[in-house]
């Protein structure tokens, strides 16, 4: 299995981040990714680098995991930084090379954007490392409510994500099942002309369906012989609860907020 | 084809933090024509194991031979199709692999891709419908609509269509009803006769392996537990219990003989008919035969 992206991947443990409530996490970073937009010089990118790194440690996901998980995501900081390099002429001209003239704004600039860019997805791959899928729905779920009163299916719709997530892991073991033993019938998924590869997915996509259907169905029955009737006076297994420690991390966050609001440059 | 295993470790998601070690310096070697039984408690590795054999897993340290290739970390054949026309395998629930419109076809779907010749295939065809008994008139059928039984029997035939020499079977009668289950082994012990092939049988039916391997080898926690004849290896009552697994029948029976009539009938994988004898001389004598 390819497990490179980790965007989805949870990865257990029993740290602080992990034993925050998921309403905070998700609160935290939604402000988060907003106010990552209002740093503008040295120390108020420092409070959001901090943050974000000290959560990172505290998690206790290993380092190596992290940052192997982010190597699709490295070549598009790096594109962003190389792009402001070439195009951005503000400040003075710092070095030539060739053709181009390289210009001490476009490297300010492209640092701070990657920055930005790396911060916002450091954190939120944080919160998908750290909090099970389930817990995210359920965050959601809650966080939702109040659309119930414009007849908003919130319970239908958290109750569509976390069966898709449940199955996420189950539908991928299946492709990898399947591939593998189409492969011993002596398909080639990987080299050949493209015409034949392309040809080579209907043994795999096949069975894939006919067992998600099959899947499906089963559940629906089984959901329903368990008397399942929909989120009306359902009561719930894992109760969300706002402890000591979220104030706490609330009032952290507050805390980096205003020192980011107190260090930008205004005007 | 001759199979050997030199010091094989074989890691799930390596360098992830859900690595899982599935094998772990594990050696043995399986002669050219056996039939060897693979038997463990469910999460020993046996499918691990067998995925080894027709290169769809590499092992992360030690190194895999089967016949004249050599699979390893290192040194990795960059055309499997060769070793996999070979070695054809019956994998855990085979009917999940099944994908064309017609039974025909799906059977047919191995040797193309193994580039055997049309007519040919049409010969393999008529040869395997009957031996893993399918009536003809389901070749026309969509493999779907089929039992799960029949589904089963559909995919095997696929496998079989491919006239592999190595034959490997996960689990093959799982889930089937009793009868079944011994028509379908039987089939496999009759093909693995008539065509000299070598045929590692992974199983958690004690009976199937006592009656059908020649060597048996017990997997626990993805290591050699024991190795031997069925008939050593089977009657260790107390090691198999210790890793979750039971003696057969008949030896459990000549065990319980023993405390009750305090007289030790050794078994030798002798058949039924020559035990009841064998019981019969114990407890009223010989005299009277
Ligand atoms: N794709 C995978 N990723 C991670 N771990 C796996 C994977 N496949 C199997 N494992 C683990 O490797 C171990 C051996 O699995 P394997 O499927 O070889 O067992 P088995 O002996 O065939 O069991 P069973 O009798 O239930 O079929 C198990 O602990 C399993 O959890
Ligand atoms: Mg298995």
């Amino acid at each position: 299995m390819n497990n490179s992206l980790i965007i989805g991947q949870y990865v257990p443990g029993d740290s602080l981040v992990h034993r925050l409530d998921p309403r905070t996490k998700i609160t935290i970073i939604f402000f988060y990714v907003f106010i990552v937009f209002f740093a503008n010089n040295l120390p108020s990118y420092g409070i959001l680098i901090l943050f974000a790194l000290s959560s990172m440690l505290t998690s206790r996901v290993p380092i190596r995991f992290i940052m192997k998980g982010l190597t699709p995501v490295w070549f598009l900081i790096i594109f962003t930084f190389i792009l402001h390099l070439f195009v951005t002429k503000e400040g003075n001209v710092i070095f030539n090379f060739w053709i181009f003239e390289f210009y001490s704004g476009g490297v300010i600039q492209g640092i701070a954007i990657s920055t930005r860019f790396f911060l916002l997805i450091l954190v939120t791959s944080l919160l998908t490392l750290t909090t099970t899928p389930i817990e995210i729905t359920d965050a959601i779920e809650d966080m939702l409510r109040p659309l119930n009163k414009i007849k908003f299916p919130v319970h239908e719709l958290a109750l569509m994500m976390s069966i898709s997530l449940r199955f996420i892991p189950t539908l991928m073991q299946e492709t990898e099942k399947i591939s593998r033993a189409q492969a011993s019938r002596g398909v080639d998924f990987r080299t050949g002309p493209v015409k034949e590869r392309i040809k080579a997915v209907v043994p795999l996509l096949v069975p894939l369906f006919v067992s998600a259907f099959k899947r499906a169905e089963e559940l629906a029955m089984a959901m329903e012989a368990r008397g399942y009737q929909g989120g009306e006076g359902r009561s719930k297994l894992r109760e969300l609860k706002i402890e000591k420690i979220d104030i706490f991390v609330y009032f952290i966050f507050v805390l980096v907020i205003m020192i980011l609001f107190a260090t930008r440059t205004y005007g | 084809m001759d199979i050997t295993f030199e010091n094989v470790t074989y890691i799930y998601q390596h360098n992830t933090p859900f690595e899982h070690k599935a094998l772990e310096n594990l050696s043995f070697h399986i002669e050219s024509g056996s039939f060897v039984a693979v038997v463990g408690h469910t999460g020993s590795g046996k499918s691990t194991l067998i995925s080894h054999l027709n290169g769809l897993s590499i092992p992360t340290k030690g190194k895999v031979r089967i016949g004249d290739y050599s699979l390893s970390k290192e040194h990795k054949p960059g055309d499997m199709k060769e070793l996999r026309s070979r070695v054809g395998v019956v994998f855990q629930y085979p009917e999940h692999q099944l994908f064309e419109e017609t039974v025909e076809k799906d059977i047919a779907f191995g040797p193309e891709n193994f580039g055997v010749s049309e007519r040919e295939i049409k010969k393999r065809i008529q040869e395997v419908i009957p031996a893993v008994g399918l009536p003809e008139s389901m070749l026309e059928r969509s493999p779907f609509d089929l039992s799960g039984g029949q589904m089963r029997r559909v995919a095997i035939a696929g496998v079989l269509a491919v006239k592999p020499d190595v034959l490997v079977l996960d689990e093959p009668t799982a889930g089937l009803d009793p009868r079944g289950q011994k028509e379908i082994m039987d089939m496999f012990y009759r093909l693995h006769k008539e065509q000299g092939l070598t045929t590692i049988l992974v199983t958690h039916s004690m009976e199937d392996a006592l009656k059908y391997a020649d060597h048996v080898m017990i997997l626990n926690k993805g290591t050699k537990y024991l190795e031997g004849k069925p008939e050593d290896v089977f009657i260790q009552k107390e090691a198999l219990n210790q890793v979750q697994l039971d003696v057969p029948e008949i030896v459990q029976f000549l065990i319980s003989f023993e405390q009750k009539f305090k007289t030790a009938i050794p078994y030798q994988k002798q058949s039924v008919e020559e035990i009841a004898r064998q019981v019969q001389r114990v407890v009223i004598g010989d005299e009277l035969l």
